[in-house]
């Protein structure tokens, strides 16, 4: 009875579900209507803007690429600077995260002591402190260590962050077989090789979850490099787009909505190539979380 | 081969020990990273919450009177009643969009991985940057009734309310349609052969299944609605603000915010707003372990 879904099943819709198809697709179309708002904004001129927000660009309100062009510059500062350092962040935070965390959590596990025990239950305590109960004297600490540069920042980012990693990857190293790694230092295996060669291998497919959820935190993070950098010389992607209506009394609409473009238009297209890891990704966390 | 039974000895010799050894390697770097980004600024917030401080060194101890300017801050518990409205509002219609959207895809149906796929996508984009797209888009909408976004407290708080609903319903939909897909076949199958009706299959048998979704998703939903503030300041910013016996309050604004802009009033203010976040900090625990506790006791045990 268990091989009942083995059977091959003829594809088949029923009226009720073209219905619900139908009602979707109509969801969906206005699901995406503010990106769309984005793209057509664009493209026009701000006194258009202001004139209506919802009207399709055409005419006098087409500005072609102009407001790209001024979004480039825009708010006194370079947007591919910005972009540079988010990238940059983003990437390495993640990567000090993945890599640290992980062999944190192998630790916990492996070894158990009171002290790997108590470290693990602080984790999950940080978990559920707000920022803001930190974020002062986090700025301060981060200055008094140098630590304010976007160089060093992946640091405070490994530290903050450290919590969900490595509530994660403790569970998933639990049920990871103890037996390979019995056979691997058999064999003459030290910690570091065993580690690097039979047990990161093994983490792959929670690198992945993991990676993905501090990624897409770190890159849309505002307030902590807002707080710890200093912001005339290094802006991230939030930032500058925080940026641009604060330096500008009356904003310029069409120029700012080129650089939300240019800021959102990169992860929609990553995201369109790895959804499926992105969707499995956001799912593990979950399921543990 | 009955390893796992005498794990203290043999286990102790090949594993155990041979990785203590390498505890530098392997605890101390995150160790170390996690007292700088999060032991230390907590214990030392928790200080400074009783002192009067411009920065951390110049801290002078004032016992509680931090914490009693709070309880006078009229502004403080306007954010208070805002975010819990904004956490109760949202909670319900998050949960319930995102679970018919993910009952429905779970059904067979054509389009279910397109669908799902641009249901999820505003989740890709920061709280800052969809502050920005929303209150152009709003203020386009108020412009045709002659008025804004900032205009009035009511716009404000239902604006923020759908920001938030269209960026996390994908979220949690994702979360529900795993939970939805390890449903038991054969317990459907039972359902069925035994002539429950659609919705007694759903709240009889899909519902109490998905238990530790709905767990997971009204904590995130929770904490989510509490710690929210990029959206908040990219939408509003607070605003409008009004003076009320001297006092000025930020009408649309919710407690991250609030202590935020306490902070940035001026230095006698930075214990000020250092208690609010422990209080803060408090509540959402709280409210985290309680909800935890409540929802737990209805799973299923399997």
């Amino acid at each position: 009875m268990a091989n009942k879904s083995n059977q091959p099943k003829i594809k088949q819709y029923s009226t009720a579900s073209k219905i619900l198809t139908a009602a979707f697709v109509v969801i969906c179309l206005i699901w995406i209507m503010p990106i769309f708002e984005v793209v057509i904004n664009s493209f026009k001129s701000n006194n258009a803007i202001n004139l209506d927000v919802f009207a399709l660009p055409g005419g006098d309100s087409f500005v072609g690429m102009d407001n790209y062009v001024k979004g480039m510059t825009f708010g006194n500062y370079p947007f591919l600077k910005s972009v540079g350092y988010s990238v940059y962040i983003s990437i390495a935070s993640t990567i000090l995260i993945l890599l640290f965390c992980s062999m944190a959590a192998w630790y916990i596990v492996r070894v158990q002591s009171k002290f790997a025990n108590l470290f693990y239950y602080l984790c999950l305590f940080s978990m559920i402190v707000p920022f803001q109960m930190v974020m002062f004297t986090l700025t301060s600490t981060a200055d008094s260590l140098k630590l304010n540069t976007p160089w060093t920042i992946p640091v405070i980012y490994l530290g903050f962050g450290a919590g969900l990693a490595i509530f994660m990857f403790v569970g998933f190293v639990k049920g990871l077989p103890l037996e390979i790694e019995e056979a691997a230092a058999i064999d003459g295996c030290g910690p570091v090789r065993t580690y690097f060669n039979v047990v990161l291998p093994m983490l792959k497919p929670t690198l992945i979850s993991v990676g993905i959820l501090e990624l897409m935190w770190v890159w849309n993070d505002y307030l902590l490099p807002y707080l710890v950098l200093d912001i005339t010389k290094y802006r991230t992607i939030p930032i500058h787009v925080q940026y641009l209506k604060g330096s500008y009394g009356t904003v310029d609409l069409g120029a700012t909505m080129a650089v939300i473009m240019m800021a959102i238009l990169p992860i929609i297209i990553v995201y369109l190539f790895c959804q499926k890891y992105i969707i499995k990704g956001v799912a593990a966390g979950a399921v543990k979380g | 081969m009955s390893k796992k039974n005498d794990g203290s000895g043999l286990n102790s010799q090949l594993i155990r020990r041979p990785i203590q050894r390498w505890a530098p390697l392997f605890l101390l770097p995150v160790f170390a990273a996690f007292c700088i980004g999060f032991v230390w600024p907590f214990i030392q917030g928790i200080y400074l919450s009783f002192c009067n401080f411009n920065v951390p060194s110049d801290a002078t101890w004032v016992g509680l009177k931090n914490y009693s300017k709070i309880w006078t801050d009229v502004g403080f518990w306007n954010a208070f009643k805002n975010t819990a409205g904004f956490a109760v509002v949202t909670i319900v219609l998050i949960n319930v969009i995102s679970f018919a959207i993910a009952y429905a895809l779970t059904q067979k149906m054509r389009g279910a991985n397109l669908f799902r796929t641009v249901f999820f996508m505003p989740n890709l984009i920061g709280g800052v940057v969809l502050g920005y797209i929303w209150s152009m888009i709003f203020d386009g909408i108020l412009r045709g009734y002659a008025t804004y976004l900032t205009a009035n407290a009511t716009y404000g708080f239902w604006g923020l309310v759908i920001l938030v609903c269209w960026q996390q319903i994908g979220y949690m939909m994702i979360i529900y349609i795993a939970g939805l897909q390890a449903v038991p076949e054969d317990m459907l199958e039972a359902a069925r052969i035994d002539g429950a009706t659609n919705s007694q299959t759903l709240f009889r048998v899909i519902i109490p299944n998905v238990m530790p979704s709905i767990t997971t998703c009204t904590f995130l939903t929770l904490t989510n609605g509490f710690k929210l503030f990029d959206q908040n300041l990219a939408l509003t910013g607070g605003l409008p603000s009004i003076i009320e016996n001297g006092a000025k309050i930020n009408k649309t604004e919710l407690l991250a915010l609030n202590i935020y802009s306490t902070y940035n009033i001026n230095k006698d203010w930075h214990g000020v707003a250092q208690a609010k976040a422990v209080i803060f900090f408090l509540l959402v625990a709280v409210l985290a372990i309680a909800q935890q506790a409540a929802t737990r006791s209805k799973e299923v045990q399997q």
